[in-house]
């Protein structure tokens, strides 16, 4: 029995190219000019940004026109991560949170910083710090972060609906 | 039993390579077939979707589909890491409860996100196969070989199929590939993987369809001639190559038997085989004879969309009993190396 194969190594390596797509491109370019790029749906005219994978998933269509929206936003919900884990790059405790910009109807992910993590709340308003121009590539990684404005909260109405 | 039948379908044009999104290409042909049956999404009752992670390389991108069906109200929906048909299939299953009379399937891939005949090694055994790294043409030349040397079929009779699908892709505006060529410009052509050659291959596409099924008096009331489901069976080989018959395809025999494929002659079928011999191989073990037509579209050697392809089979069987050109169709789908699985379905018109 001592002789048995108890385990083997098969390494497996598969590139594939990925596509985002005509829709998400637009996106993606706004960004490597420093824009916040979004899609409307044309059936129930929400505004995606990011425009996912250039769908409504509520209604099933193809994302229409582009919208520009505002750089500022607001947190309408987020988490504190305290937890270590591999590959972590960003000093714990840090604030991950979804942030619903100015004229879109969806939020979208990031990293809030510059504030400490117990006084981050929902409605608390923010903007994106950008890397140097030189470093921009197609990614929302070219906000390392957002950070408070010190606007005054926005008021729990103004996105109840985008939670 | 309750009576199912297809009444409705769609496909995109099968590309070489695209730059939308996979969801981006469902949604047209979402519409498209929904449109064909004069339905709107409210009318389904269940959506059932087939598609492979490893095409996309991409864990859980089965998910995003749901996206393209504007899933609000809540829907009923389920997914098989298989091809479309066996999500017909297994929408069938489920109007035989009696929770359902309408479904909508699909079967969606991108072939041109990574190399295909690389990924569908990943289907082999891991452990003593997976390893050496076989191409899908590989193992095909393998069992190609196996046959020629038994007799079982011959290079002339693999040309002749090359030519057949070929030619009947002229009239198939989907198809990838498509052609007029003589036996001789055939079996004169480079072997890519001994003994087979280009053209005995399948022309991996880039792809979606789409298909909607229903029962009884409400197929009757949605199209004029429904194409019944009066058969559908699924046969499974071992995953073990070693295990396999390499010049016959047991699985596909019983199925047929099992759908009832010979009871009755059959006009049509439309048969899911990647390679050339597969299709030699189909038709001895579906006991089927010179009176049908084998793969009127050009099947799989002229467009072979992953994971929609033996829906596509489905489709392009189903249309000819809807509108009159065949009384008895066979669409058939497989699966895994060898055509390690097949579904073979019955449909007929009334």
């Amino acid at each position: 029995m001592s002789d048995d194969v108890l385990r083997i190594r098969t390494p497996i390596g598969i590139k594939y190219q990925y596509s985002a797509g005509p829709r998400v491109s637009s996106h993606l370019l706004g960004l490597m000019e420093g824009r916040f790029v979004g899609k409307r749906c044309p059936v129930c005219e929400l505004v995606y940004m990011p425009p996912r994978n250039g769908t409504c998933a509520k209604c099933g269509a193809l994302l229409g026109e582009d919208v520009e929206v505002s750089q500022r936003g607001t947190i309408t919900t987020f988490c504190v991560v305290n937890v270590p884990f591999l590959g972590q790059t960003i000093k714990i405790p840090y604030v991950s949170a979804t942030i619903l910009l100015d004229g879109a109807d969806m939020g979208m992910q990031h990293l809030i910083q510059e504030v400490d993590a117990a006084d981050v709340r929902m409605g608390m308003r923010v903007e994106p710090v950008w890397r140097p121009r030189e470093e921009w590539q197609p990614s929302l990684e070219n906000v390392m972060h957002f950070r408070p404005t010190g606007e005054p909260d926005a008021p729990f109405d103004s996105y109840a609906g985008h939670l | 039993m309750r009576e199912v039948a297809i009444i409705a379908s769609a496909q995109a044009d099968n590309t070489s390579t695209t730059t939308s999104t996979p969801v981006e290409m469902l949604i047209p042909v979402i519409q498209q077939v929904l449109a064909n049956a004069s339905m709107t999404k409210t009318d389904i009752g269940f959506w059932c979707h087939g598609s492979c992670d490893y095409m996309t390389g991409q864990p859980f991108s089965f998910v995003s589909a749901v996206d393209a069906l504007g899933a609000w109200p809540p829907i009923i929906e389920s997914h098989v890491e298989a091809d479309g048909a066996f999500a017909l299939y297994e929408a069938w299953l489920k109007i035989q409860t009696g929770e359902i009379d309408t479904a909508l399937v699909f079967g969606n891939g991108r072939s041109s996100s990574g190399d295909i005949n690389r990924i569908l090694t990943l289907q082999l055994d891991p452990y003593v196969v997976g390893p050496l790294w076989p191409d899908d043409r590989s193992i095909a030349a393998m069992q190609a070989r196996a046959c020629l040397e038994s007799g079982v079929v011959t290079e002339r009779a693999m040309a002749e199929v090359a030519q057949r699908n070929h030619r009947n892709a002229l009239t198939n505006p989907k198809a990838l590939r498509s052609g007029d060529h003589s036996i001789e410009a055939l079996m004169a052509a480079q072997l890519v993987a001994d003994p087979l050659r280009e053209l005995d291959c399948p022309a991996h596409a880039d792809g979606v369809t789409a298909v909607i099924i229903a029962a009884g008096d409400r197929a009757r009331s949605l199209v004029a001639r429904p194409a019944w489901i009066r058969g559908i069976d699924h046969r499974i080989e071992s995953q073990n190559l070693g295990n396999r018959s390499m010049t016959t395809l047991p699985s596909a025999a019983l199925a047929a038997h099992k759908a009832g494929v010979g009871n009755d002659k059959i006009d049509v079928a439309e048969l899911h085989a990647p390679y050339s011999h597969q299709e030699l191989l189909l038709t001895t073990a579906l006991g089927l004879s010179e009176s049908t037509t084998i793969n009127p579209s050009g099947g799989a050697l002229c467009a072979n969309p992953m994971m929609s392809a033996g829906l596509a089979r489905f489709a392009e069987a189903a249309t000819r009993v809807m509108n009159g050109t065949a009384d008895r169709a066979i669409g058939h789908a497989s699966s895994g190396p060898w055509m390690q699985q097949n579904l073979v379905c019955v449909l007929e018109g009334e």
